[in-house]
Protein backbone atom coordinates (compact mmCIF):
# COMPACT_ATOMS: atom_id res chain seq x y z
CA UNK A 1 0.00 0.00 0.00
CA UNK A 2 1.12 3.52 -0.73
CA UNK A 3 2.45 5.19 2.42
CA UNK A 4 1.20 8.56 3.60
CA UNK A 5 4.10 10.98 3.49
CA UNK A 6 5.61 13.21 6.17
CA UNK A 7 7.38 16.24 4.76
CA UNK A 8 9.49 18.56 6.92
CA UNK A 9 9.57 22.08 5.52
CA UNK A 10 12.65 24.28 5.80
CA UNK A 11 12.60 28.04 5.37
CA UNK A 12 15.80 29.12 3.68
CA UNK A 13 17.08 32.68 3.53
CA UNK A 14 20.34 33.64 1.83
CA UNK A 15 21.52 30.04 1.97
CA UNK A 16 20.78 29.31 5.62
CA UNK A 17 17.90 27.55 7.32
CA UNK A 18 16.01 30.10 9.42
CA UNK A 19 13.34 29.75 12.08
CA UNK A 20 10.81 32.41 12.78
CA UNK A 21 10.48 33.33 16.39
CA UNK A 22 7.23 35.07 17.26
CA UNK A 23 6.67 35.69 13.54
CA UNK A 24 9.19 38.55 13.48
CA UNK A 25 12.73 37.64 14.37
CA UNK A 26 14.47 35.13 12.14
CA UNK A 27 17.03 32.95 13.84
CA UNK A 28 19.75 31.01 12.08
CA UNK A 29 18.95 27.30 12.32
CA UNK A 30 21.82 25.80 10.48
CA UNK A 31 23.21 24.57 7.23
CA UNK A 32 20.54 23.28 4.81
CA UNK A 33 22.60 20.22 3.89
CA UNK A 34 23.04 19.18 7.52
CA UNK A 35 19.42 19.79 8.43
CA UNK A 36 18.17 17.94 5.34
CA UNK A 37 20.48 15.03 6.06
CA UNK A 38 19.20 14.85 9.63
CA UNK A 39 15.59 14.66 8.43
CA UNK A 40 16.54 12.04 5.86
CA UNK A 41 18.10 9.94 8.64
CA UNK A 42 14.92 10.31 10.69
CA UNK A 43 12.93 8.88 7.79
CA UNK A 44 11.44 11.97 6.15
CA UNK A 45 9.68 10.98 2.93
CA UNK A 46 10.52 14.23 1.14
CA UNK A 47 11.91 17.61 2.07
CA UNK A 48 10.47 20.96 1.08
CA UNK A 49 12.56 24.11 0.92
CA UNK A 50 10.83 27.44 0.95
CA UNK A 51 13.12 30.20 -0.25
CA UNK A 52 12.21 33.31 1.73
CA UNK A 53 15.28 35.28 0.64
CA UNK A 54 14.23 38.91 0.65
CA UNK A 55 16.77 40.33 -1.76
CA UNK A 56 16.44 39.44 -5.41
CA UNK A 57 20.24 39.66 -5.64
CA UNK A 58 20.46 36.59 -3.47
CA UNK A 59 17.97 34.54 -5.48
CA UNK A 60 20.59 32.34 -7.08
CA UNK A 61 21.83 31.18 -3.70
CA UNK A 62 18.93 28.73 -3.45
CA UNK A 63 20.24 26.99 -6.58
CA UNK A 64 23.54 26.26 -4.83
CA UNK A 65 21.69 25.03 -1.76
CA UNK A 66 19.63 22.64 -3.88
CA UNK A 67 22.74 21.42 -5.69
CA UNK A 68 24.52 20.67 -2.44
CA UNK A 69 21.56 18.94 -0.82
CA UNK A 70 20.84 16.86 -3.93
CA UNK A 71 24.40 15.54 -3.86
CA UNK A 72 23.93 14.03 -0.44
CA UNK A 73 20.27 13.44 0.24
CA UNK A 74 18.58 10.87 -1.97
CA UNK A 75 14.90 11.52 -1.32
CA UNK A 76 12.61 13.87 -3.25
CA UNK A 77 13.20 17.58 -2.82
CA UNK A 78 10.57 20.25 -3.43
CA UNK A 79 11.56 23.89 -3.73
CA UNK A 80 9.26 26.90 -3.63
CA UNK A 81 9.43 30.65 -3.14
CA UNK A 82 9.88 33.29 -5.77
CA UNK A 83 9.16 31.03 -8.76
CA UNK A 84 7.88 33.32 -11.50
CA UNK A 85 8.44 31.69 -14.87
CA UNK A 86 9.17 28.41 -16.62
CA UNK A 87 12.88 29.25 -16.62
CA UNK A 88 12.83 29.52 -12.82
CA UNK A 89 11.27 26.05 -12.72
CA UNK A 90 13.88 24.64 -15.08
CA UNK A 91 16.79 26.14 -13.15
CA UNK A 92 15.58 24.61 -9.89
CA UNK A 93 15.00 21.20 -11.48
CA UNK A 94 18.41 21.28 -13.13
CA UNK A 95 19.98 22.12 -9.78
CA UNK A 96 18.47 18.93 -8.34
CA UNK A 97 14.94 19.74 -7.22
CA UNK A 98 12.37 17.07 -8.05
CA UNK A 99 9.36 19.31 -7.73
CA UNK A 100 8.89 23.04 -7.85
CA UNK A 101 6.15 24.80 -6.00
CA UNK A 102 4.48 27.98 -7.27
CA UNK A 103 1.95 30.18 -5.54
CA UNK A 104 1.51 33.88 -6.36
CA UNK A 105 2.82 33.49 -9.90
CA UNK A 106 0.16 30.86 -10.61
CA UNK A 107 -2.57 33.16 -9.30
CA UNK A 108 -1.28 36.04 -11.43
CA UNK A 109 -0.86 33.87 -14.49
CA UNK A 110 -2.61 30.46 -14.40
CA UNK A 111 -1.20 29.68 -17.83
CA UNK A 112 2.19 29.35 -16.12
CA UNK A 113 0.96 26.11 -14.53
CA UNK A 114 0.05 24.70 -17.93
CA UNK A 115 3.25 25.96 -19.57
CA UNK A 116 5.46 24.56 -16.82
CA UNK A 117 3.65 21.21 -16.68
CA UNK A 118 3.87 21.00 -20.46
CA UNK A 119 7.61 21.57 -20.40
CA UNK A 120 8.72 19.52 -17.41
CA UNK A 121 5.77 17.26 -16.65
CA UNK A 122 2.93 17.48 -14.15
CA UNK A 123 4.85 15.38 -11.64
CA UNK A 124 7.27 18.27 -11.11
CA UNK A 125 4.67 20.99 -10.59
CA UNK A 126 3.22 21.70 -7.17
CA UNK A 127 0.77 24.54 -6.74
CA UNK A 128 0.79 26.02 -3.25
CA UNK A 129 -2.54 27.38 -2.12
CA UNK A 130 -2.83 29.64 0.92
CA UNK A 131 -6.47 29.72 2.01
CA UNK A 132 -8.55 31.46 4.66
CA UNK A 133 -12.07 30.61 5.69
CA UNK A 134 -14.53 33.31 4.65
CA UNK A 135 -17.83 31.54 5.39
CA UNK A 136 -18.89 28.12 6.67
CA UNK A 137 -17.57 25.59 4.14
CA UNK A 138 -15.99 28.33 2.03
CA UNK A 139 -12.34 29.34 1.76
CA UNK A 140 -10.67 32.07 -0.28
CA UNK A 141 -7.19 31.99 -1.80
CA UNK A 142 -4.75 34.57 -0.45
CA UNK A 143 -1.25 35.49 -1.55
CA UNK A 144 1.72 37.25 0.06
CA UNK A 145 1.54 35.28 3.29
CA UNK A 146 -2.16 35.91 3.74
CA UNK A 147 -2.12 39.66 3.15
CA UNK A 148 -3.66 39.83 -0.32
CA UNK A 149 -7.11 38.51 -1.19
CA UNK A 150 -7.53 37.05 -4.64
CA UNK A 151 -11.30 36.56 -4.80
CA UNK A 152 -10.66 32.94 -5.82
CA UNK A 153 -12.53 30.11 -4.12
CA UNK A 154 -9.94 27.64 -2.81
CA UNK A 155 -11.77 24.51 -3.97
CA UNK A 156 -12.45 25.89 -7.44
CA UNK A 157 -8.85 27.11 -7.71
CA UNK A 158 -7.52 23.68 -6.75
CA UNK A 159 -9.73 22.09 -9.42
CA UNK A 160 -8.57 24.63 -11.97
CA UNK A 161 -4.83 24.17 -11.39
CA UNK A 162 -5.30 20.39 -11.37
CA UNK A 163 -6.96 20.65 -14.79
CA UNK A 164 -4.12 22.90 -15.99
CA UNK A 165 -1.60 20.19 -15.15
CA UNK A 166 -0.49 20.62 -11.53
CA UNK A 167 0.70 17.29 -10.12
CA UNK A 168 0.08 18.07 -6.49
CA UNK A 169 -1.43 20.72 -4.19
CA UNK A 170 0.34 22.11 -1.12
CA UNK A 171 -2.60 23.42 0.87
CA UNK A 172 -1.94 25.81 3.76
CA UNK A 173 -4.59 27.16 6.08
CA UNK A 174 -3.67 30.76 6.84
CA UNK A 175 -6.11 30.65 9.76
CA UNK A 176 -4.15 27.83 11.35
CA UNK A 177 -0.59 28.57 10.25
CA UNK A 178 1.53 29.22 13.34
CA UNK A 179 -1.32 28.49 15.79
CA UNK A 180 -0.36 24.90 16.70
CA UNK A 181 -4.08 24.12 16.83
CA UNK A 182 -3.95 21.53 14.08
CA UNK A 183 -4.77 21.56 10.37
CA UNK A 184 -8.01 23.07 9.10
CA UNK A 185 -9.48 19.62 8.51
CA UNK A 186 -12.61 20.93 6.82
CA UNK A 187 -10.53 22.76 4.23
CA UNK A 188 -8.17 19.82 3.74
CA UNK A 189 -10.96 17.33 3.23
CA UNK A 190 -12.99 19.62 0.98
CA UNK A 191 -10.03 20.15 -1.35
CA UNK A 192 -8.80 16.57 -1.22
CA UNK A 193 -12.25 15.20 -2.06
CA UNK A 194 -12.68 17.70 -4.91
CA UNK A 195 -9.57 16.78 -6.91
CA UNK A 196 -7.89 13.63 -8.15
CA UNK A 197 -4.28 14.76 -7.56
CA UNK A 198 -2.51 14.41 -4.19
CA UNK A 199 -2.94 17.04 -1.47
CA UNK A 200 -0.31 17.97 1.13
CA UNK A 201 -1.88 19.42 4.27
CA UNK A 202 -0.03 22.32 5.90
CA UNK A 203 -0.45 24.92 8.58
CA UNK A 204 -1.15 24.53 12.27
CA UNK A 205 0.58 21.35 13.39
CA UNK A 206 1.16 21.48 17.15
CA UNK A 207 1.42 17.81 18.03
CA UNK A 208 1.81 14.44 16.38
CA UNK A 209 -1.89 13.60 16.52
CA UNK A 210 -2.51 16.60 14.31
CA UNK A 211 -0.43 14.96 11.59
CA UNK A 212 -2.47 11.76 11.84
CA UNK A 213 -5.72 13.73 11.84
CA UNK A 214 -4.69 15.40 8.60
CA UNK A 215 -4.60 11.98 6.96
CA UNK A 216 -7.55 10.26 8.64
CA UNK A 217 -10.00 13.15 8.90
CA UNK A 218 -8.58 15.54 6.31
CA UNK A 219 -7.87 12.78 3.78
CA UNK A 220 -4.53 14.37 2.93
CA UNK A 221 -2.03 12.27 0.99
CA UNK A 222 0.89 13.90 2.78
CA UNK A 223 1.41 16.17 5.77
CA UNK A 224 3.89 19.00 6.04
CA UNK A 225 5.24 20.55 9.20
CA UNK A 226 8.03 22.86 10.18
CA UNK A 227 8.31 23.98 13.77
CA UNK A 228 7.28 20.70 15.39
CA UNK A 229 10.42 19.14 13.89
CA UNK A 230 12.79 22.12 13.88
CA UNK A 231 12.66 22.89 17.55
CA UNK A 232 13.46 19.29 18.43
CA UNK A 233 10.06 18.66 19.99
CA UNK A 234 9.62 15.54 17.88
CA UNK A 235 11.47 13.55 15.28
CA UNK A 236 9.98 12.41 12.00
CA UNK A 237 10.36 8.84 13.25
CA UNK A 238 8.20 9.57 16.31
CA UNK A 239 5.57 11.06 14.04
CA UNK A 240 5.57 7.94 11.90
CA UNK A 241 5.38 5.62 14.89
CA UNK A 242 2.33 7.46 16.14
CA UNK A 243 0.70 7.41 12.71
CA UNK A 244 1.34 3.70 12.40
CA UNK A 245 -0.16 3.13 15.85
CA UNK A 246 -3.25 4.94 14.60
CA UNK A 247 -3.51 2.56 11.65
CA UNK A 248 -1.94 4.76 8.98
CA UNK A 249 0.37 3.23 6.38
CA UNK A 250 3.83 4.84 6.70
CA UNK A 251 7.38 4.11 5.59
CA UNK A 252 9.29 3.13 8.71
CA UNK B 1 38.12 3.19 -15.08
CA UNK B 2 34.74 1.92 -16.25
CA UNK B 3 32.33 4.30 -17.94
CA UNK B 4 28.66 4.77 -17.27
CA UNK B 5 26.56 6.75 -19.76
CA UNK B 6 23.36 8.41 -18.60
CA UNK B 7 21.45 9.17 -21.76
CA UNK B 8 20.52 12.84 -21.91
CA UNK B 9 17.79 13.72 -24.38
CA UNK B 10 16.72 16.89 -22.63
CA UNK B 11 13.90 15.42 -20.57
CA UNK B 12 14.27 15.79 -16.85
CA UNK B 13 16.87 16.16 -14.24
CA UNK B 14 19.67 13.69 -14.78
CA UNK B 15 21.93 15.18 -12.17
CA UNK B 16 20.18 13.30 -9.37
CA UNK B 17 20.77 9.99 -11.12
CA UNK B 18 24.43 10.88 -11.72
CA UNK B 19 25.00 11.98 -8.12
CA UNK B 20 23.33 8.89 -6.67
CA UNK B 21 25.50 6.61 -8.80
CA UNK B 22 28.66 8.54 -7.93
CA UNK B 23 27.64 8.14 -4.30
CA UNK B 24 27.58 4.33 -4.52
CA UNK B 25 30.30 3.65 -7.12
CA UNK B 26 33.56 5.45 -6.53
CA UNK B 27 35.49 3.89 -9.36
CA UNK B 28 33.42 4.92 -12.32
CA UNK B 29 33.33 7.77 -14.78
CA UNK B 30 29.74 9.00 -14.99
CA UNK B 31 28.88 10.72 -18.26
CA UNK B 32 25.60 12.53 -18.77
CA UNK B 33 25.61 12.50 -22.53
CA UNK B 34 23.60 13.10 -25.70
CA UNK B 35 26.40 11.78 -27.88
CA UNK B 36 25.57 8.40 -29.48
CA UNK B 37 29.28 7.57 -29.72
CA UNK B 38 29.71 8.02 -25.97
CA UNK B 39 26.69 5.84 -25.29
CA UNK B 40 28.15 3.12 -27.51
CA UNK B 41 31.57 3.41 -25.86
CA UNK B 42 30.21 3.13 -22.31
CA UNK B 43 30.41 -0.04 -20.24
CA UNK B 44 26.96 0.51 -18.73
CA UNK B 45 23.97 2.63 -19.67
CA UNK B 46 21.20 4.30 -17.68
CA UNK B 47 18.14 5.34 -19.66
CA UNK B 48 16.09 7.76 -17.57
CA UNK B 49 13.08 9.85 -18.45
CA UNK B 50 10.62 12.33 -17.04
CA UNK B 51 7.56 14.11 -18.25
CA UNK B 52 5.35 12.81 -21.02
CA UNK B 53 6.32 9.84 -23.17
CA UNK B 54 5.42 11.51 -26.52
CA UNK B 55 7.85 14.35 -25.70
CA UNK B 56 10.50 11.86 -24.61
CA UNK B 57 10.22 9.86 -27.85
CA UNK B 58 10.34 13.02 -29.94
CA UNK B 59 13.40 14.41 -28.15
CA UNK B 60 15.19 11.07 -28.30
CA UNK B 61 14.78 11.01 -32.07
CA UNK B 62 15.53 14.71 -32.47
CA UNK B 63 18.96 13.96 -30.99
CA UNK B 64 19.47 10.88 -33.12
CA UNK B 65 19.84 8.68 -30.05
CA UNK B 66 17.45 5.87 -30.95
CA UNK B 67 20.01 3.57 -32.64
CA UNK B 68 22.49 3.97 -29.78
CA UNK B 69 19.81 3.20 -27.18
CA UNK B 70 18.69 0.10 -29.08
CA UNK B 71 22.27 -1.06 -29.51
CA UNK B 72 23.04 -0.55 -25.81
CA UNK B 73 19.85 -2.41 -24.88
CA UNK B 74 21.13 -5.39 -26.88
CA UNK B 75 24.47 -5.89 -25.21
CA UNK B 76 25.30 -3.68 -22.20
CA UNK B 77 24.09 -3.66 -18.60
CA UNK B 78 21.12 -1.35 -19.15
CA UNK B 79 18.95 0.31 -16.52
CA UNK B 80 15.69 2.00 -17.55
CA UNK B 81 14.07 4.38 -15.07
CA UNK B 82 10.48 5.71 -15.13
CA UNK B 83 9.68 6.89 -18.68
CA UNK B 84 12.95 5.21 -19.65
CA UNK B 85 11.24 1.93 -18.75
CA UNK B 86 8.00 2.82 -20.51
CA UNK B 87 9.81 3.75 -23.75
CA UNK B 88 11.15 0.20 -24.03
CA UNK B 89 7.64 -1.07 -24.76
CA UNK B 90 5.65 -1.15 -28.00
CA UNK B 91 3.10 1.54 -27.44
CA UNK B 92 1.81 4.03 -24.86
CA UNK B 93 -1.72 5.19 -24.20
CA UNK B 94 -0.15 8.51 -23.26
CA UNK B 95 -0.42 10.48 -26.48
CA UNK B 96 -1.02 7.22 -28.42
CA UNK B 97 2.66 6.93 -29.40
CA UNK B 98 4.79 3.95 -30.39
CA UNK B 99 7.78 3.11 -28.19
CA UNK B 100 11.10 1.45 -28.93
CA UNK B 101 9.61 -2.08 -29.05
CA UNK B 102 12.38 -3.72 -27.05
CA UNK B 103 9.61 -5.45 -25.07
CA UNK B 104 6.15 -6.45 -26.21
CA UNK B 105 3.36 -4.76 -24.31
CA UNK B 106 1.39 -1.61 -23.70
CA UNK B 107 1.93 1.39 -21.41
CA UNK B 108 -1.42 2.06 -19.71
CA UNK B 109 -2.94 4.77 -17.56
CA UNK B 110 -4.22 3.84 -14.11
CA UNK B 111 -7.91 3.03 -14.70
CA UNK B 112 -10.10 5.67 -13.03
CA UNK B 113 -12.74 3.12 -11.99
CA UNK B 114 -10.19 1.05 -10.02
CA UNK B 115 -8.68 3.95 -8.08
CA UNK B 116 -10.28 3.13 -4.73
CA UNK B 117 -8.31 2.30 -1.61
CA UNK B 118 -9.02 -0.37 1.01
CA UNK B 119 -10.77 2.27 3.14
CA UNK B 120 -13.00 3.37 0.27
CA UNK B 121 -11.14 6.65 -0.24
CA UNK B 122 -10.17 7.75 -3.74
CA UNK B 123 -6.62 6.88 -4.82
CA UNK B 124 -4.96 9.89 -6.40
CA UNK B 125 -3.23 9.93 -9.79
CA UNK B 126 -0.30 10.54 -10.18
CA UNK B 127 0.64 7.63 -7.95
CA UNK B 128 3.08 9.64 -5.88
CA UNK B 129 5.09 8.44 -2.92
CA UNK B 130 6.65 5.40 -1.30
CA UNK B 131 5.07 2.07 -2.11
CA UNK B 132 5.99 -1.56 -1.56
CA UNK B 133 7.88 -3.32 -4.32
CA UNK B 134 7.21 -7.08 -4.37
CA UNK B 135 9.95 -9.03 -6.06
CA UNK B 136 8.71 -11.59 -8.58
CA UNK B 137 12.02 -13.19 -9.46
CA UNK B 138 15.43 -13.54 -7.90
CA UNK B 139 17.75 -11.08 -9.59
CA UNK B 140 21.23 -9.67 -8.88
CA UNK B 141 19.69 -6.17 -8.65
CA UNK B 142 17.53 -7.21 -5.71
CA UNK B 143 20.47 -8.41 -3.62
CA UNK B 144 20.38 -6.84 -0.16
CA UNK B 145 16.91 -5.35 -0.71
CA UNK B 146 14.09 -6.89 1.37
CA UNK B 147 11.02 -8.08 -0.52
CA UNK B 148 8.36 -5.40 -0.08
CA UNK B 149 10.88 -2.61 0.45
CA UNK B 150 9.42 0.81 -0.33
CA UNK B 151 10.61 2.81 -3.32
CA UNK B 152 9.57 6.28 -4.46
CA UNK B 153 7.12 6.37 -7.35
CA UNK B 154 5.69 9.27 -9.29
CA UNK B 155 3.72 8.35 -12.42
CA UNK B 156 0.29 8.07 -13.99
CA UNK B 157 1.09 5.31 -16.50
CA UNK B 158 2.56 1.85 -15.99
CA UNK B 159 3.89 -0.91 -18.26
CA UNK B 160 1.83 -4.01 -18.99
CA UNK B 161 4.23 -6.56 -20.51
CA UNK B 162 2.85 -9.17 -22.90
CA UNK B 163 5.31 -11.71 -21.48
CA UNK B 164 4.73 -12.20 -17.74
CA UNK B 165 8.14 -13.87 -17.46
CA UNK B 166 9.90 -10.48 -17.66
CA UNK B 167 8.06 -9.07 -14.64
CA UNK B 168 10.68 -8.53 -11.92
CA UNK B 169 8.44 -6.76 -9.40
CA UNK B 170 4.87 -5.65 -8.84
CA UNK B 171 3.30 -2.95 -6.70
CA UNK B 172 -0.34 -2.53 -5.65
CA UNK B 173 -2.15 0.73 -6.29
CA UNK B 174 -5.83 0.07 -6.90
CA UNK B 175 -4.57 -2.67 -9.18
CA UNK B 176 -1.38 -4.71 -9.08
CA UNK B 177 0.95 -3.24 -11.71
CA UNK B 178 4.44 -4.01 -12.99
CA UNK B 179 7.06 -2.05 -11.05
CA UNK B 180 10.13 -3.60 -12.67
CA UNK B 181 11.02 -5.79 -15.64
CA UNK B 182 14.14 -7.82 -16.32
CA UNK B 183 15.46 -9.70 -19.30
CA UNK B 184 19.07 -10.67 -20.01
CA UNK B 185 21.16 -7.44 -19.80
CA UNK B 186 18.15 -5.14 -19.22
CA UNK B 187 16.61 -4.13 -15.91
CA UNK B 188 14.00 -1.39 -15.92
CA UNK B 189 11.99 0.15 -13.11
CA UNK B 190 9.00 2.47 -12.87
CA UNK B 191 10.10 3.88 -9.51
CA UNK B 192 13.01 6.25 -8.91
CA UNK B 193 15.96 4.45 -7.28
CA UNK B 194 17.89 7.75 -7.19
CA UNK B 195 15.20 9.15 -4.86
CA UNK B 196 14.51 6.03 -2.82
CA UNK B 197 17.00 6.47 0.01
CA UNK B 198 18.87 3.32 1.16
CA UNK B 199 16.88 0.81 -0.93
CA UNK B 200 17.40 2.87 -4.08
CA UNK B 201 21.12 3.32 -3.48
CA UNK B 202 21.44 -0.44 -2.94
CA UNK B 203 19.75 -1.12 -6.28
CA UNK B 204 22.05 1.34 -8.07
CA UNK B 205 25.06 -0.19 -6.37
CA UNK B 206 23.89 -3.63 -7.49
CA UNK B 207 23.51 -2.35 -11.04
CA UNK B 208 27.03 -0.98 -11.05
CA UNK B 209 28.48 -4.37 -10.13
CA UNK B 210 26.06 -6.42 -12.26
CA UNK B 211 27.63 -8.76 -14.83
CA UNK B 212 24.74 -10.09 -16.90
Amino acid sequence: MLAKRIIPCLDVSAGRVVKGVNFVELRDAGDPVEVARRYDEQGADEITFLDITASSDDRNIILHVVEQVAEQVFIPLTVGGGVRCVDDVRRLLNAGADKVSMNTAAVNNPQLVADAAGKVGSQCIVVAIDAKQVAPGKWEVFTHGGRNRTGLDAIEWAQKVASLGAGEILLTSMDRDGTKNGFDLGLTRAVSDAISIPVIASGGVGNLDHLADGVTLGRADAVLAASIFHFGEHTVREAKELMRARGIEVRL
Amino acid sequence: MSKLAIIDYGMGNLRSVAKAIEHVAADVQVLVTADPAEVLAADRVVFPGQGAMPDCMRELDARGLRPAVLEAARNKPFLGICIGQQMLFEHSQEGDVPGLCVFKGEVRRFPADKMVGADGARLKVPHMGWNEVWQKQAHPLWVGIPDGARFYYVHSYYVDPADPAIVAATTDYGIPFTGAVAQANIFAVQFHPEKSAAAGLQLLSNFMSWKP
